[in-house]
């Protein structure tokens, strides 16, 4: 009742308006011309969204190359030779591979820089700012950076170890750092986003819990524990299947920093994609290996989801 | 207790400062190196890397950035595609979302479950088709080609909705009644509301624009096309042979420096994007 009391008595009519539409949210009637506001969207998304994703599909069951042209229909035929294809099963392992090895790491680093900078002094304010400002530069700018960190003669890291007497690390040329290598750089450019968004979360606990935890003289950790995490786990849900999502889709930084190389070890499947697709013209090829990265990317994303909901509920 | 909020600092507090600001000039040395590096003569850096703080030291790298025409004209291609990806985006993602929060026609519920999921579609998914449309419609290696693509993603139309749905309705509700045209109070009541979230989406959708990748990378292969981002890739392909390492450092710090200078004047209404909430 208070509410009715307090919206002007001019409003009335405008509400029984409402209330005859089907949206509660809605204000006036229910039109179709009520649609020009949403028409413009929704055309560049038809045709800019939807119909690539169906073209997507119907090219990964085709045999088209812009070499040697159209074949038509081949039914399974592209997904059996990915199946068979050394170098995209190799892909398929690299990133999933660097999904593991980027994931877990940015959930737990950006927590920690969360939970550490989640207060009002100017120091953190100033950190927070340095741990997310390189995310605004772009993917070029970031591998030129690290490419020259990493060079084993004269990089930023082989300057700092050789008073150690250690020789540098080959992040670029070693088979087995490649891909960490990449991770390193990865994690450099965008650990603000996690780091982000766990403050976010941090500071809609309400502060009633802590006050409480504190009355108890519960320790530090205790808390962090107790009170905390659980008050954040949907957020922490949330980054790690975000974070999945995103590495899946990891191109710029290998196609710049290594190449795919050394022997195929840090070939992750958008850079597949983008050979078979953009090197080799097999579009047909290259969107059957589309289609695999989507599903391995949403299943991925919904096993998160579903772990994610079991543990609050046991 | 630094993991509540509390002003004192006691002695845990102190070491976990500590640790964060070590890590934090960590973060930060590649990137002192490396502005070090630009202002080195590319003779000296063939040999050594070391001294970024002892002399000789040269303007050289960047008078040659100025000198080369190239570069400038990737900027230009760069400031076009975001600037005109900004305003369309912005354009489409305002009316969608009044259209999607404030009025209601017949499907709008499927029509809306729809472009959520559409947030899920990657950009790696729907490349090779999608390049193959722009192929056939003549449309690589033009400014709208290289605009178009992202204005379908629906992360704006669901940022803008969230926030008009956040509005009063009252607000419209008493417009209603002087019986204003739906469209004139969109303009002169809502619109100068948004503003805050505009400014939002606008500054994410720029720097999004200026920074992207994989689409430039397939649509603009003539170099006079490249954007900056594509132009310093395809410079990076013949690192260290031919240009020297201060210029090339000379040139990652002056590519930089307009997302820098964006990101020192916004870094509120950037953050507050990246973590899905406007204002």
């Amino acid at each position: 009742m208070m509410t009715d009391l307090a919206i002007p008595a001019a409003a009335q009519p405008a509400r029984k308006a409402r209330a005859a539409s089907r949206d509660p949210e809605a204000v006036g009637r229910r039109s179709l011309w009520n649609m020009l506001f949403v028409a413009p969207f929704l055309l560049v998304f038809a045709a800019l969204v939807l119909l690539p994703v169906a073209l997507g599909a119907w090219l990964s069951f085709q045999d088209y190359d812009m070499l040697s042209g159209y074949h038509g229909a081949v039914g399974w035929k592209n997904y059996v030779e990915l199946w068979n294809d050394r170098i995209f099963i190799r892909s398929v392992r690299n990133t999933v591979w660097f999904v593991c090895l980027t994931t877990p790491a940015f959930v737990i680093v950006g927590l920690f820089l969360a939970l550490a900078l989640n207060n009002a002094w100017r120091t953190s304010a100033v950190l927070r700012s340095v741990f997310f400002g390189s995310s605004i530069l772009s993917v070029t700018i970031v591998t030129l950076i690290w490419r020259l960190v990493y060079m084993q003669d004269r990089g930023l890291i082989a300057n700092l170890l050789a008073p150690l007497g250690i020789p540098a690390p080959a992040f670029i040329t070693s088979e087995a750092l490649a891909l960490p290598g990449i991770a390193i750089v990865t994690g450099w450019w965008i650990i603000g986003l996690p780091m982000m968004l766990f403050l976010a979360a941090l500071q809609q606990i309400p502060r009633e819990l802590y006050e409480a935890a504190a009355l108890d003289n519960a320790a530090r950790w205790r808390t962090l524990v107790s009170v905390t995490l659980p008050a954040i786990r949907r957020t922490i849900v949330l980054v790690a299947v975000l974070e999945v999502v995103l590495q899946f889709q990891l191109f710029g930084q290998a196609h710049l920093i290594t190449g795919g190389g050394p022997n195929n070890a840090s070939r992750p499947i958008v850079m597949f994609i983008y050979e078979a697709g953009f090197r080799d013209w097999a579009l047909g090829y290259a969107a059957a290996a589309s289609q695999v990265l989507f599903v391995l990317m949403m299943g991925a994303a919904l096993l998160q989801m579903w772990l994610g909901r079991t543990k609050a509920e046991g | 207790m630094a993991f509540g909020a509390s002003a004192r600092l006691d002695f845990g507090d102190r070491v976990i400062l500590g640790l964060v600001t070590a890590l934090a000039i960590l973060w930060l040395a590649p990137i002192i190196w490396v502005i070090g590096l630009s202002f080195k003569p590319n003779e000296v850096l063939m040999r050594d890397t070391r001294g970024i703080f002892s002399a000789p030291f040269t303007l050289k790298n960047y008078t040659d950035i100025i000198a080369s025409s190239q570069v400038f004209g990737w900027m230009l291609n760069s400031v076009i595609v975001a600037l005109g990806q900004t305003m369309l985006t912005l354009a489409l993602s305002t009316l969608a979302g009044y259209g999607f929060a404030r009025t209601d026609f017949p499907g709008k519920r499927i029509l809306f479950a729809i472009v959520l999921v559409g947030l899920a579609v990657p950009e790696q998914a729907i490349i090779v088709p999608l390049h193959t449309m722009f192929a056939a419609a003549d449309l690589h290696n033009t400014y709208a080609g290289l605009i178009a693509p992202r204005l379908a993603f629906p992360f704006g139309v669901f940022l803008m909705t969230q926030y008009f749905r956040g509005v009063p309705r009252e607000i419209e509700e008493a417009a209603m009644l002087d019986n204003a045209s739906r469209l004139k109070i969109f303009l002169k009541v809502i619109l100068p509301l948004t503003i805050p979230a505009q400014a939002t989406l606008g500054i994410y959708t720029f720097l999004h624009a200026w920074n992207e990748y994989f689409w430039p990378l397939v649509s603009a292969t003539k170099p006079e096309m490249y954007t900056l981002t594509i132009g310093l890739a395809a410079m990076q392909t013949n690192f260290a042979q031919t240009e020297g390492i201060g210029f090339l450092m000379a040139q990652a710090v002056f590519a930089g420096l307009p997302v820098f200078i964006l990101y020192l004047f916004f870094q509120r209404h950037i953050i507050n994007a990246v973590s899905g909430r406007v204002g």
